[in-house]
């Protein structure tokens, strides 16, 4: 059977699974943010980064190849990991204490796991208004990290296209496929894939809100490094939707 | 003891000839506090200004937002109270989702929230920043002066003070998840019950409670009655009187309807719905504060404010519901000899009065099986705006939102209780410093006096607070050119 190394521990591996899919099977927590089990890879936002055979790679898209030896879960990579999630976190207006996804959140989630205690940069404070023009579903820009699983999931899944990312650099920005830019000038629907694959608190039923109490959330229940069977749509704690 | 009413010097702007004394405490978590004293030319003390930085932008910044994110979100004005901007946010809310009636449930538990909330904060504002002024005299060593020296000093009072305390932060989180800044409340009603056994915690606890809260009510009466001239006459000023009254005409923190009195007791107002608040209530701006100064409409400005808060709440109310707070009400109002008691120093002791009877209030909440069963939500017709009116522990707290078709807010006001006592604090600032400014010389003992008034009302300034052995305060004088002639800083 073929096999990687992941921090020491043989991991067999299918031909064609990628270094991520071994270590998931194998309850393996590689941080991740992108990264959905149901959806083709992109190796965007570089959370799950490890060291293949000495390269910095991104776990979700690369193929284990037999021998691999693989550096996860070293310091080296959580300080990158953590770097990476302060960039993010100063980036867009990320301020958990009020955010309803705050227990349910990816990004937060993944700053607890890799102990980020401040955002080190300065913040950007970006002025991006919400859209609560759909009745039922309300975007909330401020939040966005980009992963573009809406995008794919609207296009893969719901056959929509309703999300895309527009601009280039620091000016991308998630998009809304309508002339008026306005989420209720589509035909996305709360049943959408789209409308449940949000890592973070951009999209949200409207007025559920904090209806989930503190500590039944679904990272109060058990921290996000040890819910790798889990993917992201299908909780273990409860959830809004 | 007596003054003349309403006489209001604090509020003229710009006035020649004034040498000024500014009191600049450094800024700390809570925002900026400074006090200014305005010396005439016989170096009397003419005029007082307090400047706090208030709200700091909640008003503008909820604005765009959607409104189930808003009772979380204001909560955040305080690190103290967050309880009650949680709730009164709420409060508001339930109108904004068509629901004037909470379930049972739903209200008991806010109701248990909210009362754990003003235990802890009256146990924080007595034992651990006041008491140390009460117990060991306002001129006291600085560096001796705080919860700690009193731990030292006072072992069962430092004792009871953090468990007090605790107990009600237990009581907050068991109701909102957290100790501080929990999510409990939701617009219609509230997101968790509290089991069968988390009330068997808290019933295990609650005697002890109410017991100690009894003691603390015996504890400032032996103050007073120790010192009654510096108790009644500390900063004392007359001025009218406003907060919610429950049914009946009972006290009720969480719910009712606005009175008001006049400085002789004589009723102003009563029966005042509260979302018409801004027909009884209007707000003045001055130059050289952050924050407004609100006054009755129908008396205008100079005669119109008012003080807010348990000296208000104990004696705008015609009973307290538990029976032994009720009956340190009695001789409270009996000290009073059939005046009103305006001293602000009797604020500590209708504040205990409250301590208990907010501990009497969640035991007999505790036995309630409402608590844990029964529906937690309601939803109804969807309005465009809300007001919510609570009592906070420092006094009458207002929340008034609109809200847009998409859900949004569109216009947030709010008026909490340390604006309701801005001239308050102003006119007793100006007494003690009338009587303990001397001459030109600025002294610690005068920061002293000055805090001590201030604390009476309010624990959340910078400046009211005490720092562990240090005094976070700066202060200046200046001559009518605005000359600095004398300084004084705490040591670091």
């Amino acid at each position: 059977m073929k096999t990687i190394l992941l921090d020491g521990l043989p991991l067999p591996f299918a031909d064609g699974q990628t270094i991520m899919e071994a270590a998931t099977e194998a309850g393996i927590f590689i941080p991740h943010l992108c990264h959905h089990p149901e959806f083709k890879p992109q190796g965007s936002c570089k959370l799950c980064t490890v060291k293949a055979n000495g390269r910095y790679v991104s776990a979700c898209t690369l193929p284990a190849k037999d021998g691999m030896e693989v550096e996860n879960n070293s310091p080296d990579l959580n300080d990158k990991r953590r770097t990476l999630l302060q960039m993010l976190f100063v980036e867009g207006n990320h301020f958990c204490p009020s955010c309803e996804k705050s227990g349910n959140c990816m990004l937060q989630a993944l700053a607890y796991e890799l102990e980020m205690l401040t955002p080190h940069f300065e913040q950007f404070y970006p002025d991006r208004p919400v859209d609560a023009s759909h009745p039922e579903v309300l975007l909330d820009f401020n939040r966005c990290i980009l992963c573009e699983l809406c995008v794919r999931a609207s296009r893969d899944v719901d056959g929509k296209n309703v999300f895309a990312l527009s601009g280039r650099g620091i000016r991308k920005h998630l998009i809304v496929n309508a002339e008026s830019g306005r989420l209720a000038d589509t035909d996305f629907s709360l049943a959408d894939k789209a409308a449940q694959v949000c890592p973070v608190g951009v999209i949200l039923q409207k007025r559920k809100g904090f209806a989930i109490p503190i500590g039944r959330r679904r990272y109060d229940v058990e921290p996000i490094a040890m819910q790798v069977e889990c993917a992201p749509s299908r909780t273990s704690g409860e959830q809004e939707s | 003891m007596q003054s003349a009413p309403f006489e209001l010097e604090t509020a003229a702007a710009g006035v020649p000839g004034l040498r000024r004394v500014a009191i600049d405490p450094v800024s700390r978590v809570e925002g900026h506090g400074k006090v200014t004293l305005l010396l005439d030319e016989h170096d009397r003390v003419q005029q007082v200004r307090l400047h706090i930085v208030e709200f700091r932008g909640f008003e503008k910044f909820i604005q765009g937002r959607p409104y189930w994110e808003v009772p979380v979100m204001v909560q955040r004005l305080c690190g103290i109270c967050p309880v009650s901007h949680h709730l009164a946010a709420a409060k508001a809310l339930d109108h904004v989702v068509g629901v004037d009636r909470l379930t049972a449930s739903a209200e008991k538990l806010r109701r248990l929230m909210h009362y754990g909330q003003i235990l802890q904060s009256h146990a924080l504002h007595f034992f651990h920043l006041a008491s140390p002024d009460l117990l060991f005299g306002f001129a006291s060593d600085a560096g001796r002066r705080n919860i700690v020296g009193i731990a030292a000093a006072y072992p069962e009072v430092a004792k009871q003070g953090v468990l007090l305390r605790r107990f009600g932060q237990e009581v907050i989180r068991l109701t909102a998840g957290k100790r501080v800044h929990g999510t409990g409340a939701i617009p219609g009603g509230v997101n968790r019950a509290v089991s069968r056994a988390e009330r068997d915690v808290l019933l295990g606890d609650i005697y002890q409670i109410v017991a100690w809260s009894r003691q603390a009510v015996h504890l400032v009466k032996r103050l007073h009655a120790a010192d009654p001239a510096l108790y009644d006459g500390f900063g004392t000023f007359r001025s009218n009187l406003l907060s919610l009254v429950g049914a009946d005409g009972k006290l009720d923190f969480y719910d009712g309807r606005l009175r008001a009195r006049d400085a002789d007791g004589r009723l102003l107002v009563d029966e005042f719905p509260v979302r018409d608040y801004q027909e009884l209530i209007s707000e003045e701006v001055k130059a050289w504060s952050y924050m407004k100064f609100p006054f009755l409409t129908a008396l205008g400005p100079q005669e119109g404010w008012y003080k807010v808060g348990p000296l208000a709440r104990v004696q705008n109310c015609d009973s307290i519901a538990t029976p032994l707070a009720e009956a340190e009400r009695r001789e409270f109002i009996d000290y009073g000899q059939g005046t009103l008691i305006h001293a602000p120093l009797a604020y500590h002791w209708a504040r205990m009065i409250e301590l208990l009877h907010t501990a009497e209030t969640i035991k007999d909440l505790l036995h309630d099986d409402d608590l844990s069963t029964g529906e937690l939500v309601h939803s109804g017709k969807r309005h465009h705006s809300g007001v919510g009116v609570i009592e906070a522990p420092r006094g009458t707290l207002i929340h008034h939102y609109r809200v847009d078709d998409d859900d949004l807010v569109t216009m947030c006001n709010l008026i909490v209780s340390t604006t309701h006592n801005n001239q308050p604090m102003n006119e007793a600032i100006r007494r003690v410093a009338r009587r303990y400014l001397d001459g030109r010389q600025l002294s610690e003992g005068l920061l002293n006096h000055v805090e001590v008034a201030i604390r009476a009302f309010d624990p959340c300034l910078s400046c009211a607070t005490h720092a562990l052995g240090r005094m976070p305060l700066q202060i200046e004088l200046l001559d009518a050119a605005g000359q600095v002639i004398d300084r004084l800083s705490s040591p670091a």
